[in-house]
């Protein structure tokens, strides 16, 4: 085994590493960037080298400095984690030229499937069934054109060095591929530095189930069943789980034996993934194969016991895999969700920001959280916005969606925008629950991406008659020289936007009977105000909430719903009647940039007749170009920013003339 | 007798309705509560006791006679706020649009020298239209009774004013010498002239709102401490903010129970501030990590943003809390932070609330606005504030601190009690460019020798140890520790004694 692993990542990864290196004995070495300097893997790790300046390329993505670090530190083999240098073969030449070890798979497995083509070609040779496309680069718009008519709408246009949907552009008619081209391209260029793009065909309604795989020097591979990563968006995985509600037993065998199939031909060892696609009909087709541990591992080993990076570096070492196919256990279902800094009220741009609060749900034998972020971690627009991970394990499914459901309640973050209480709403969501899954789910159920809303009965009341008892307990505490009242007030009117309800609290024996609009609910809560989630039940159902009392009113965040209430006594609650509505200033004159970024075009001039759906401006945040397009006709009346402008969120960028009516 | 009764019943009753359901509804209609209906919503249910009901004008001149109202557009009375005495008087608009007279004035003072006599708050409802005109000089007499009265009870009792209507030339200047104006969005303005007389005089053409409404006041002028959305949220505000504040000058802030433990121990403190001594962070989340939960109150929120102000509370006891903010120009002072902060300094020496200041201040802002405008009288109000005050004085420094506004900033050497500083703090006369640039002025040509000195001059004074060992500071903490060693340093200070020489008074530079 090695004495000392160099961990060429950041974040939860690097710590999600360092943990299982811990375990066996070995030395663990990190290394930061400048922005990174008091990030959570730099302090957990036995040392940690700086590597260069925050931008990535300069840094974690530094082959040369990764290079002495290791040699600075020892360190006689390193693990790359998943994205950064996780696939780049120069990446392993350098090491294996420095006599230091590559935690993963052989340079030409990585090679080969590093390159779409070659790997598709690959996997027809081995039998492996593959998507119809076309195997050369596009030479530029009318080529495309006419393989897709060739190939037949809708099709997909794919960066070759693409992946996690960035450089991916779906086209059901010419005009869309036409403008996709041009896009894809772009993108390709600035992210990558490689613009070639290729064709297929894009299958509709289709999952994404993937088969984890482990090979190791002795030809030896086996398959740790399936993961169903269908639930995405912005062709980025958000929600994963195994087993998949989708695939028979005959299924996952046939997929699995491919995937050990095309592991094999490339001699591969270490872990790996086989992303395949499979359509309604269960006929998969091979996407890619992912030669990294997966950002979506931990479910895999929540359901079959293993640690995949214990095996990793075991394999590396050169040990046998210690187990054969017929071993592999399949325990209960595990579902992985992706806490990501992002807005899900806007297109689920990425946000930044410092967590300004952070609480994790507690740890336990079926709730892990994999995170490399703690209470007042910045989320900095140099790195991918994932704040952690929060994988849970049920003996079935909804056992793991009601343990899910309940830790997300739990994960309290405050100070950048998250997609928390949005993953809480998927969770309770029907099509979710029944394993209606596609890839096209978020965009489907949430068109106009999400916001929190009151939520409807019972579980309104529920809420409100919480936050009644929260605010008669609140009333309890008053002064320490004089004795308390004895008697607080017990009837209280709970306002929210809609509606009010007039509740009733009485204290009995520990638990509060509350008489919400009539309905008696038997609630009990230990809220002091001290805590940032609360623990309540009503009826003997036991939920979490998170309370918050700001001045002189209560927002309270349960299941992605949220309850914004003024609490008054009766008499004021009927003045409260005669006060004006507040409206919201009207903006809808003006385009607000979405998110941090930084603008690179903008497409129009004042004086412009725009119509709905037309480009108005690109901005870049986190390498991602995001196009702004006009919500309805429109004519320009004055552009607020410049090119190369850095925006804050919220910004004005454009302004339209007003219409009169 | 029992006709008496009745005929009590019958004057209660129409003294209630004020100038009438008409109006009633019609004040109703501009999104505003009555008076009652108001004190209703301030004071606990019930505890209201109603005076001067029955007090009416004696005024004959221009038909006014037949004008009478019982309480002549005032009500005043006392009643208690979570259980602790307030006098409070309320302007109803309804009877002669809340006009001032003699009667009124007369039940204003009553109440005000009430409230001195048994040391309780004053808190003033103001909704008027101005003075009754038809009395003439009567009323402008009852005006200035007020205005001495509020002088009088200033630094002794707490005066708190909500403007939630017309308040308007010289009735402003009784809430102008309380120690708190708020006012209610869209429906108060405040003004010394009105638009009319505006547009005769300087043909300035300008609407109420933009002269002197809530967000004039409370975002241009400074003259608002704060700013509510209607008439029920801003008095349920002003219930908690009450709750802040002792009875009066002899006595003790409230303490409240608290589930928060005094030695909660915050780590994310520890990477608040950020490496880069140029980036901004937010101070007011030190303040909300240090207070007890949720428990602050700030002033002037959208005014002078470059320093906060506001009341809090550490172990359950208030606390007045003054830092500087890094997010607006850098935190450094300026004229309108100054006095703002000044201002909020002696009311809590007044009322012997301690003071906690978090710095962060890189030094007075430069330029011909603030000398024209004259910083150095200004800013001198916060010094003075700070140096004469002898309640409990808290210092913690956080980044910078240099040149005269650290000295300002509740400085060791103006009798500060306990000043702590965090490991990033630098405490020196300048920033190290700065310095360099002086000190080395003939090496400037030379950018490697002037790295080096800057450098050199960094490592020298850009920490918080030289401080140490003058002790002008006495401990360097861990940002984590700040609640607990600011809540053991008012638990020692709770027996502070400390006066100044005796004078008639001092002189402040107005």
């Amino acid at each position: 085994m090695f004495k000392k692993v160099l961990i060429a990542n950041r974040g939860e990864i690097a710590c999600r590493i360092v943990r299982s290196l811990r375990q066996l004995g070995v030395g663990s070495v990190a290394v930061f960037s400048d922005a990174d300097r008091d990030a959570m893997h730099t302090v957990y790790a036995d040392e940690a080298v700086a590597i260069g300046p925050a931008p990535s390329a300069q840094s974690y993505l530094s082959i040369d400095r990764l290079v002495d670090a290791c040699l600075q530190t020892r360190a006689d083999a390193v693990h790359p984690g998943y994205g950064f240098l996780s696939e780049n073969s120069s990446f392993l030449k350098a090491l294996s030229a420095a006599g230091i070890a590559f935690i993963g798979p052989g340079q030409r497995a990585i090679e080969v499937m590093g390159d779409k083509i070659a790997a598709k070609a690959l996997a027809r040779k081995a039998g492996i069934s593959v998507i119809p496309g076309y195997d050369e680069a596009l030479e530029g718009v009318d080529d495309a054109l006419e393989k897709a008519s060739a190939i037949g709408y809708p099709v997909m246009l794919k960066a070759s060095a693409g992946g996690g949907g960035k450089g991916m552009r779906v086209a059901f008619n010419s005009t869309e591929c036409r403008e996709g081209f041009d896009r894809a391209q772009n993108e390709a260029q600035t992210s990558f530095g490689d613009n070639r793009i290729f064709i297929e065909k894009y299958i509709e309604r289709p999952r994404h189930i993937e088969i984890q795989v482990l090979g190791d020097h002795h030809g030896n591979c086996v398959y740790l069943h399936e993961r169903e990563c269908s639930i995405q968006r912005r062709h980025q995985k958000v929600i994963e789980e195994a087993p998949s509600t989708f695939i028979d037993s005959a299924t996952r065998a046939a997929m699995g034996q491919q995937a050990v199939d095309l592991a094999k031909a490339v001699d591969y060892y270490s872990a790996g993934t086989v992303e395949f696609i499979v359509d309604q009909a269960r006929n998969f087709y091979f996407l890619e194969m992912n030669t990294r541990l997966q950002v979506e591992h931990p479910v895999t080993e929540m359901i079959t016991g293993l640690d995949l990076v214990e095996l990793m570096l075991r394999i590396a070492a050169g040990e046998e895999l210690p187990f054969t196919q017929s071993d592999v256990p399949m325990n209960g279902w595990a579902i992985e969700s992706r806490i990501y800094a992002e807005n899900p009220a806007r297109g689920f741009v990425p946000a930044t920001g410092r967590l300004i609060h952070y609480r994790q749900p507690p740890h336990s034998g079926s709730v892990r959280v994999d995170s490399g972020v703690s209470e007042g971690s910045e989320i900095s627009i140099h790195y991918d916005p994932m704040v952690a991970k929060l994988i849970c394990h049920g003996s079935d499914r909804n056992a793991a969606i009601a343990l899910m459901r309940d830790s997300l309640d739990q994960f309290h973050i405050q100070g950048v925008v998250t997609n928390v209480p949005f993953l809480a709403s998927l969770l309770a969501h029907k099509r979710f629950v029944t394993g209606e899954t596609t890839t096209a789910f978020i965009d489907e159920e949430y068109p106009e991406g999400f916001v929190s809303q009151t939520p409807s009965e019972p579980l309104l009341s529920n809420i409100i008659a919480l936050i009644a008892v929260v605010h008669q307990r609140s009333l309890v505490f008053q002064w320490c020289d004089n004795p308390p009242s004895s008697n607080p007030r017990k009837t209280h009117v709970v306002r929210t936007a809609g509606a009010s309800y007039r509740c009733s609290v009485e204290s009995e024996d520990g638990s509060y009977s509350v008489r919400v609009n009539g309905d008696v609910l038997k609630l009990t809560t230990a809220w002091t105000g001290a805590e940032k989630v609360t623990a309540f039940s009503v009826d003997g159902e036991r939920y979490y909430a998170q309370v918050e009392r700001t001045d002189i009113s209560y927002s309270v965040v349960h299941a992605g719903f949220l309850v914004s209430a003024l609490i008054l006594e009766a008499h004021t609650s009927e003045l409260y009647d005669f006060m004006p509505l507040r409206t919201p200033k009207d903006q809808s004159h003006l385009l607000l940039s979405p998110m941090p970024g930084l603008l690179i075009s903008i497409d129009v001039e004042a004086g412009d007749a725009v119509q709905a759906g037309q480009a108005l401006a690109v901005i870049e945040a986190m390498k991602m170009e995001n196009v702004l397009k006009a919500e309805r006709d429109c004519v320009i009346e004055t552009i607020h920013a410049a090119v190369g402008d850095t925006l804050e969120p919220d910004q004005p960028i454009i302004e339209f003339q007003v219409q009169t009516q | 007798m029992q006709e008496i009764i009745e005929e009590l019943e019958r004057r209660r009753e129409a003294a209630k309705l004020g100038g009438g359901q008409e109006r009633i509804d019609a004040q109703h209609a501009r999104g505003k509560l009555t008076a009652r209906e108001r004190v209703d919503v301030l004071l606990d249910q019930g505890s209201f006791e109603e005076w001067d009901i029955f007090v009416e004008h004696r005024s004959t001149d221009f038909d006014m006679a037949n004008k009478v109202v019982p309480g002549d557009g005032v009500v005043t009375g006392y009643g208690t706020i979570n259980g602790r005495m307030v006098f409070v008087f309320s302007q109803d608009f309804t009877v002669l649009g809340g006009s001032l007279s003699e009667a009124h004035a007369g039940k204003i003072c009553k109440i005000m020298d009430h409230a001195m006599k048994v040391g309780v708050p004053v808190i003033g409802l103001n909704d008027s239209g101005g003075a009754r005109i038809q009395e003439g000089i009567d009323s402008l007499a009852g005006y200035a009774e007020v205005f001495q009265r509020n002088v009088l009870a200033s630094g002794v009792i707490p005066q708190i004013s909500m403007i939630m209507g017309p308040c308007a030339g010289g009735a402003v200047y009784s809430p102008a010498m309380t120690d708190f104006i708020f006012m209610v969005k869209d429906t108060s303005y405040m003004y010394v002239t009105g638009p009319e007389v505006v547009k005769t005089v300087t043909h300035e053409t300008v609407t109420h709102e933009e002269l002197g409404g809530a967000n004039t006041h409370s975002t241009r002028s400074g003259v608002a401490d704060g700013a509510f959305d209607n008439d029920v949220e801003a008095l349920l505000s002003l219930r908690r903010f009450v709750d802040f504040l002792p009875l009066n000058n002899r006595s003790e802030c409230p303490r409240r129970k608290v589930d928060d433990p005094a030695d909660r121990i915050e780590t994310s403190l520890d990477t608040l501030v950020p490496s880069n001594p140029n980036q901004p962070y937010d101070m007011k989340e030190l303040i909300y990590k240090v207070v007890d939960v949720g428990d602050f109150f700030e002033l002037q929120p959208d005014y002078a943003g470059n320093i906060v102000i506001g009341f809090g509370r550490v172990d359950g006891s208030t606390v007045g809390v003054v830092a500087n903010q890094p997010m607006v120009l850098a935190g450094c002072l300026d004229i309108q932070s100054s006095v703002k902060a000044a201002r909020f300094v002696r009311f809590c020496d007044a009322f012997g609330i301690p003071i906690v200041t978090f710095v962060d201040v890189p030094g007075f802002l430069p330029g011909t606005t603030q000398e024209y405008g004259g910083i150095i009288r200004h800013g001198a109000k916060l010094l003075y504030a700070y140096a004469e005050c002898t309640v409990p004085k808290i210092t913690v420094i956080t980044r910078k601190a240099y040149g005269g506004a650290y000295d300002v900033m509740a400085s060791k050497h103006l009798r500060g009690d306990v000043n702590l500083a965090w490991p990033s703090a630098e405490i020196a006369v300048m920033g190290s460019k700065g310095a360099v640039e002086i000190i080395f002025r003939q090496e400037m040509g030379d950018p490697d020798k002037i790295a080096a000195r800057t450098e050199e001059y960094q490592q020298t004074f850009a920490n918080p140890f030289i401080a140490g060992h003058r002790g002008f500071i006495d401990d360097v903490i861990l940002p984590r520790d700040t609640r607990r060693r600011i809540s053991r340093s008012l638990d020692m200070l709770r027996g502070k004694q400390l006066s100044n020489p005796w004078r008639k008074h001092g002189n402040i530079p107005l």
